[in-house]
């Protein structure tokens, strides 16, 4: 919602009654006009990124039509591919990230923001910010050398133990994997999460919080009920930001995700995404139908991308409840 | 105290040490990861490391120099790509431009652009600055690091600067401020720390890119001159020798590593301690 | 906010600076294998000419080709040779061909993981075709136990791991297993990256070798100076003359000098189930791919200049970093073909 300049009597509201030159004179319209070309170009590049993939990826959209999209063979010596496989592989593993990395991230921003001395709050903050700049190709050694034995001899085959029953924890345990792809991803997006979340529950006015405590709510109450809730659009915005990082990571997940274009239910199982075949087959694809198969794939990945933000974004709608402080889809 | 109260008290003191149990759970793992690159690098870091060109296997006295040298000239390019986008574009959603279709849009494309996997975003690159031209350069590769740069600033920066209080906009008003006065002279330094954390987020997320500069920036075994040629960073560096069969250069890539998070803490504390006005809205 | 600005002006007009001095540079880009080699044997031509500086990266061999046939590099190099389509491109967008080189040799060699076991196995192209189409699923089947009586290999499952990332390695692979078994060569076929029919991926030399490592009773294939440097245990492999060899460097030339009498005259040849005694079977070159004219004379001449001194004393280097020199009969025919470098 715009800011509400004309709630302000006498300071004169910016369209309307004064003239073109004076509010040019004035620079607010060409203000306006800069960061307008700014924020457009942004949707100018995406729209140039769409137009390369497609021109990019002719070939093999002709071939195969939308057959690309429920085909599991990806065969670069027959020329047969098809996306299945690297959808599903994708979805898992962003959930899988999600699923650990939100609860976590939120935890730890509420305390750093709600109950950590200033000090505290802002040296901790420092650190988890420098776990955003760790390289991609990092994360991926140390998955390899650390998680992956950690997740074989250890993790998996406690769940299995114990949750065995359900479809998600069976099967043989390699240590790679669509669980283990996902809890190094989530180690990935939690700077995201938490920084981000962390600034917007700080700037929550502090009358919200007294307000609630005065009404008799214990600490917990005000921030789960009142500060969060203020806060709900910036920390959703945290949570579109570790999505994208979930979808789009490649270095890290090809090196603990077991590279193997199947569907399972189990999260034991080896699997493959989108960005990480990309990435592993990108440099080395000879012949023009599997390049732009690879290239196919990009653009299958964008539309994914589009669909998964249009559902978070009704999602936020249908559960959004009036006075939810700084409301915007 | 009636059993209710209790209970909610009980409640309130739990989940509030789960919390810290989270917090803390986050920051172990960085320091976990820190302890591993210095057990495992620590001992290639000397001063060669900083000032010699990298040598062959088997080699002693080889360095990054040249790979340091390019990052920081990659990240200033990426900087002066991204931010502006990002910076002037988040100004225009929070400020001038609200709920309506064209803010939608631009947060919806800002969001995808985010989710590009960034090896796609090197061969964009490439497309649009290798190609024409027949040659890598530092300018192709800041280019794709400033196109990562720009959603994370643009998303971020806009929810600090909405989340400025009304008050002070109005305030500014009130005075007689012009619109972009007010933004510029209140609404900013309001909100200054979050933009900073912002870019400093966007700025962590690039730093450790190898895809992106692999068909744009190149690499390069010696110095590079001008912003015209292909130019070494620690990141590619680190992916080149990681996957070699060396013991050495295993090695030197978890130092090259530790380099990389000290180059990116050292820009941090310079950002926050130096540029920070401090005018930050108070708890 | 102006003195930033300065100080961002100021640097970008000093990362402008030019310091160069008369020096020459050329790029090159290709294959991961040869990458530590090239980049000594560059780092070497540089000390003998200081204003010659070769820049070689390792973005795979595909995206080797590629760049060489845009122009965006100098010179390329790939594990697996360019086929004639690829040549045909090149061809046709330059309007002169592009010569091959060989420059060193390479080879992959079978590791395994199987407790207990500590042995060098013995594998026959049977076992090894039986096992990567996955129709071998045990450690104690018949055509694995075989050729290793005294042996006892347990009943355990095997689990097969192979390259996730497009490579030469895997072309070399690939391309001896469809040499060696026609139902290999129906199915799956050979390229830098194929329809695997079973098992696990990993991305890279240290993925494959760090997934056997830790997963009992799997088995992969990595390059000879990986297993080498990292001591891993590998096996023997029956070669066309039915001898089992273990690959070193040695076998691995003896293949190359068993091929070379049929050498083709564009070098572009397969040497996988090379003949001969002491030849091991799963060998390949890799090579330099040189444009056959060059516009810049300064250029054409330099890199002229390095090829002849790498088939000369840039060979005396390779065995050190375990990679195998050329025979000398693939030596004598590059050095006559160097002049057709324009």
């Amino acid at each position: 919602m715009a800011t509400s300049i004309t709630t302000v009597p006498g300071a004169g509201p910016i369209s309307g009654s004064r003239s073109f030159l004076r509010k040019l004179r004035e620079g607010d319209e060409i203000a306006r006009i800069i960061t307008f070309l700014f924020a457009a170009s942004v949707v100018l590049v995406t729209l140039i990124l769409v137009w390369e993939l497609w021109q990019g990826s002719v070939l093999p959209r002709h071939k195969f039509g939308f057959q690309f999209f429920f085909t599991r063979v990806w065969d670069p010596i027959a020329e047969d591919f098809g996306a299945l496989p690297f959808i599903y592989g994708t979805l898992v593993t962003s959930a899988v990230s999600l699923l650990i990395a939100v609860p976590l991230g939120l935890g730890a921003a509420i305390f750093l923001a709600e109950l950590a001395p200033q000090k505290i709050s802002d040296t901790l903050q420092f650190f988890i910010d420098l776990l955003a700049a760790v390289p991609s190709v990092i994360y991926g050694l140390l998955g390899v050398f650390i998680v992956i034995p950690l997740m074989r001899e250890y993790i998996q085959p406690a769940l299995k133990h114990s949750l065995g029953f359900l479809p998600f924890f069976q099967g043989p345990a390699y240590g790679v994997g669509f669980l283990t792809a996902g809890v190094v991803m989530a180690i990935m997006v939690i700077p995201y999460i938490i920084s981000v979340s962390r600034e917007v529950l700080l700037s929550v006015p502090r009358d919200q919080r007294e307000a609630a405590l005065a009404l008799g709510s214990t600490r917990w109450e005000s921030t789960w009920k009142v500060v969060v809730p203020f806060a709900r659009t910036g920390i959703m915005g945290s949570i579109f930001l570790a999505l994208a990082r979930a979808l789009g990571e490649t270095m890290a997940v090809t090196m603990v995700i077991g590279n193997t274009p199947t569907i399972s239910a189990s999260l034991f199982s080896p699997g493959y995404s989108i960005a990480a075949v990309i990435a592993n087959e990108f440099t080395e694809a000879t012949g023009d139908v599997y390049l732009q198969a690879l290239i196919e794939l990009g653009l299958v990945l964008f539309l994914l991308t589009f669909i998964l933000n249009g559902l978070a974004r009704l999602l936020i709608v249908l559960t959004s409840r009036r006075g939810g402080g700084m409301g915007h889809a | 105290m009636n059993a209710r109260l209790r209970w909610r008290k009980l409640l309130s003191g739990f989940m509030l040490s789960v919390t810290g149990v989270c917090a803390i759970v986050a920051v172990s793992v960085l320091f976990f990861i820190l302890g591993y690159l210095v057990f495992h690098g620590g001992s290639s870091i000397n001063w060669a490391f900083f000032t010699k060109l990298p040598t062959p296997v088997g080699e002693t006295g080889g360095g990054m120099a040249n790979a340091i040298v390019g990052t920081a000239k990659l990240l200033l390019l990426a900087v002066l790509v991204g931010v502006p986008i990002g910076f002037l574009g988040a100004i225009y959603l929070a400020e001038f431009s609200g709920n309506g279709m064209i803010a939608f849009v631009v947060r919806y494309s800002a969001d995808l652009l985010n989710g590009v996997p960034s090896i796609v975003i090197g061969i964009f690159a490439y497309t649009l600055l290798v190609l024409p031209f027949k040659h890598f350069s530092t300018i192709a590769g800041g280019f794709a690091l400033g196109l990562m740069m720009v959603p994370i600033t643009l998303r971020s920066a806009e929810e600090f600067l909405r989340a400025v209080p009304k008050a002070l906009r109005e305030g500014a008003m009130a005075l007689g401020a012009s619109k972009t006065r007010m933004i510029a002279t209140v609404v900013v330094p309001a909100a200054y720390r979050g933009i900073m954390t912002a870019v400093l987020l966007a700025l962590a997320r690039v730093a450790g890119e190898t895809a992106p500069l692999l068909f744009t920036a190149f690499s390069n075994r010696f110095w590079s001159h001008g912003w015209n040629e292909p130019i070494a960073s620690l990141p590619v560096m680190i992916f080149t020798y990681a996957i070699a069969p060396y013991e050495d250069w295993h090695r030197q890539a978890w130092a090259a590593g530790l380099v990389l998070l000290a180059l990116i803490l050292i820009v941090n504390i310079f950002a926050r301690a130096i540029l920070s006005r401090g005018a930050a809205v108070s708890r | 906010m102006k003195r930033l600005t300065g100080v961002l002006l100021v640097v970008l007009a000093v990362g402008g600076i030019d310091l160069a001095q008369n020096a020459l540079s050329i790029n090159g880009a290709g294959a991961t294998f040869p990458y530590p080699m090239y980049s000594k044997w560059f780092d070497e031509y540089h000390k003998k000419f200081s204003n010659i500086q070769i820049n070689y990266q390792s973005i795979g061999s595909g995206g080797g080709i590629k760049q060489v046939t845009e122009g965006t590099v100098d010179f390329g190099a790939s594990d697996g040779p360019m086929n004639d389509d690829q040549l045909k491109a090149y061809q046709d967008k330059h309007g002169y061909p592009i010569l091959h080189f060989p420059t060193v040799l390479g080879a992959d060699v079978l590791t395994y993981n199987i407790p207990g076991i500590s042995a060098e196995l013995n594998f026959t192209p049977e076992a090894i075709s039986g096992i990567f189409l996955g129709k071998i699923t045990k450690w104690n089947d018949p055509a694995i136990a075989g050729p290793n009586k005294g042996v006892n290999l347990p009943a355990s499952d095997i689990v097969v791991v192979h390259r996730s990332d497009g490579s030469g390695t895997t072309y070399i692979w690939t391309d001896y297993l469809s040499k060696v078994s026609p139902e290999w060569k129906d199915k799956v076929g050979k390229g830098t990256s194929v329809n695997w029919p079973v098992g696990l991926g990993g991305k890279g030399n240290e993925g494959v070798s760090g997934l056997v490592k830790q997963t009992p009773g799997s088995v992969g294939y990595v390059e000879l100076i990986y297993a080498i440097q990292n001591n891993m245990p590998y096996g023997r492999v029956k070669n066309s003359s039915g001898a089992f060899i273990k690959a070193d460097l040695a076998g691995v030339t003896a293949a190359a000098a068993g091929a070379a009498k049929e050498i083709p005259d564009d070098f572009r040849v397969s040497i996988t189930n090379a003949p001969g005694k002491t030849a091991y079977p799963i060998s390949s070159f890799t090579w330099l791919l040189v444009p056959s004219k060059f516009s810049d004379s300064a250029k054409r001449d330099a890199l002229k200049g390095f090829v002849k001194w790498m088939l000369g004393d840039g060979q005396n280097s390779v065995e050190a970093l375990s990679y195998a020199k050329l025979p000398k009969e693939v030596v004598a025919k590059e050095l006559k073909a160097v002049d057709r470098i324009q």
